[in-house]
């Protein structure tokens, strides 16, 4: 296995660990809004570790730019839907958890 | 026994059983339910089984690329899901529009 | 075809979830919760089919499986539950389903699904396909994706019969005329942002999967569904085409698919005596001609089957 290997083997893991925490807190968090942040956490740097991992062992650069574009274009998404779930459940009265 | 387990550790049938698994789930929601809606997405669920099938044999080519014969009669097959997907979710609105409930109405008067 | 332990342990955990995710999907009380998981089913289904090797598959289902079917989906619940007023909490089994036990139709389906798999298990491991045949065909069909190639020209009539019937869905949605759930007035500042920004990336990346379906993943379908899903984003924000499109162009567009597929099926019947037989030479151009009229004719089709009703014309108030 070369350097190549092990630092995206290192980079996929810990995005992996990320997608776990966040899939941890989709489950375990009292509402919705709490939830949204667990998930976007995992979206954004989990991903983006699995890209920069993937990235490390691509063929060109275009097909890491091409991997990068796809990061940036879920963290566009993924915020923007994060931003409308949260509004739509505040319209619809959904309370926030208070301890 | 040592065929199942051969069959099994094969990838391509593992998901070619899977497929069939799902068909029959499908079609059990589809017999058991009688809300439209849920019909709709049993039958997609039918849908996407039969196409796992359809590829898990495909792949059966020792070796190489997969055939793509299948692979292009899956993709129609996606494209003509979606379609009557839309018409038959239509139809349900015209029915539930008409008769205020989501389902098919009975013959027997048992209402 | 040996696979490690990893790799079927991986394909063993996918096969469950998707069993699994298609169970509670049908199964949920909750018909909103049903759509959903159904979205992450085919999510995942798009994953099984990255690993049995079909990546055309793969985008397609991410991208029509899961994302227009979904939409298609929550549009339909949002139009139902303004209709029906009140919802079953337990889904109502079938009234000629109440005559009989209830276990019967799990005993008839259990035999059934034993019957079936039974047959995909006892087919051999090893057949031979038409994968041959493709590839030693694949230089003269025009392009060099073998999955473009069977769509495109091999099997040329039946992607001819599916754009009719795409069309033809179409034409039966817009006759039963049930319009689009309403949408706020104003979108927010987030969607309307959003939109700005995505649809224009989304014609790009449209572009880009009808270019590259010629050598590698990629190709009309899914391109066509890209620009549905971006026709969709639009429509969600309150975008509707400017009246003076809405009656001759818009029809134009969605027959031109279809319409220059059976036009090219006459120009080959009448000139090489059989239908859709390419002449060599001209296979490669014919195929990029093809491709670009029934991508933009499927997305403006799937963008229509979600906006569900017909263009008013004249007659809009």
């Amino acid at each position: 296995m070369t350097l190549s290997d092990y630092s995206a083997a290192v980079l996929l893991l810990a995005g992996a660990f990320f997608f776990l925490a966040g899939t941890l807190g989709l489950l375990r968090f009292p509402d919705v809004y709490t939830r949204l942040h667990a998930l976007t956490k995992a979206d954004n740097v989990g991903l983006g570790l699995i890209v920069l991992g993937l990235a490390v062992q691509a063929q060109s650069w275009a097909a890491a730019g091409k991997l990068v574009l796809i990061w940036l274009l879920v963290l566009l998404a993924g915020a923007s839907v994060s931003h409308l779930v949260a509004r739509a459940a505040l319209h619809r009265g959904v309370r926030w958890w208070r301890r | 026994m040592n065929t199942v387990m051969n069959t099994v550790m094969n990838a391509a049938s593992l998901y070619g059983l899977v497929g069939a698994g799902l068909f029959c789930l499908g079609l059990y929601a589809l017999i058991v339910h009688a809300h439209l809606l849920r019909k709709i997405l049993a039958i997609n669920v039918m849908g996407s089984g039969v196409f796992l099938v359809l590829v898990a044999l495909a792949k059966r080519i020792g070796g190489g690329a997969p055939d793509p014969v299948p692979h292009a009669m899956v993709i129609t097959g996606i494209v003509v899901a979606v379609s009557a997907t839309a018409l038959a979710l239509t139809l349900m609105l015209k029915v539930a529009t008409a008769t205020g409930r989501a389902e098919l109405p009975d013959d027997e008067g048992s209402e | 075809m040996v696979t490690t332990l990893l790799q079927w342990t991986f394909d063993a955990l996918l096969g469950l979830v998707l069993l699994w995710l298609a169970w509670r999907s049908l199964a949920s009380t909750d018909l909103f919760k049903s759509i959903v998981l159904f979205i992450a089913f085919g999510l995942l289904m798009a994953l099984a089919w990255a690993r049995l090797d079909a990546p055309d598959i793969a985008i397609a289902e991410a991208a029509i499986g899961a994302g227009l079917t979904g939409a298609l989906l929550l549009g339909a619940l949002a139009r139902l539950r303004a209709v029906v007023n009140e919802e079953g909490v337990t889904p109502q089994q079938q009234p000629l389903l109440r005559r009989f036990p209830v276990w019967l139709p799990a005993i008839l389906l259990l035999w059934v699904a034993a019957g079936l798999a039974y047959v995909v298990a006892a087919l051999p491991p090893y057949a031979v396909g038409l994968s041959a045949q493709v590839a030693a065909n694949l230089d003269a069909s025009g392009v060099s994706n073998p999955v473009t190639a069977v769509l495109l020209n091999f099997r040329a009539y039946d992607t001819l019969l599916e754009m009719v019937v795409l069309l033809l869905a179409l034409l039966a949605v817009w006759s039963l005329d049930i319009p689009l759930a309403g949408v706020a007035a104003a979108p927010g500042l987030i969607l309307d942002t959003l939109s700005r920004q995505l649809v224009p990336i989304l014609i790009l990346v449209a572009a880009y999967l009808l270019w590259v379906g010629a050598h590698a993943p990629g190709g009309a379908f899914q391109a066509g569904s890209v620009l549905g899903a971006a026709g969709v984003l639009l429509l969600l924000t309150g975008w509707r085409l400017p009246p003076r499109l809405e009656g001759l162009p818009l029809r134009m567009i969605l027959v031109a698919g279809p319409g220059v597929f059976v036009a090219i099926a006459v120009l080959t019947t009448l000139t090489s005596g059989q239908l859709l037989q390419y002449p060599p030479v001209q296979a490669g151009l014919l195929i990029v001609i093809l491709e670009t009229v029934a991508t933009v004719s499927i997305g403006v089709t799937l963008a229509a089957l979600f906006f569900g009703s017909p263009p008013r014309g004249k007659q809009h108030q």
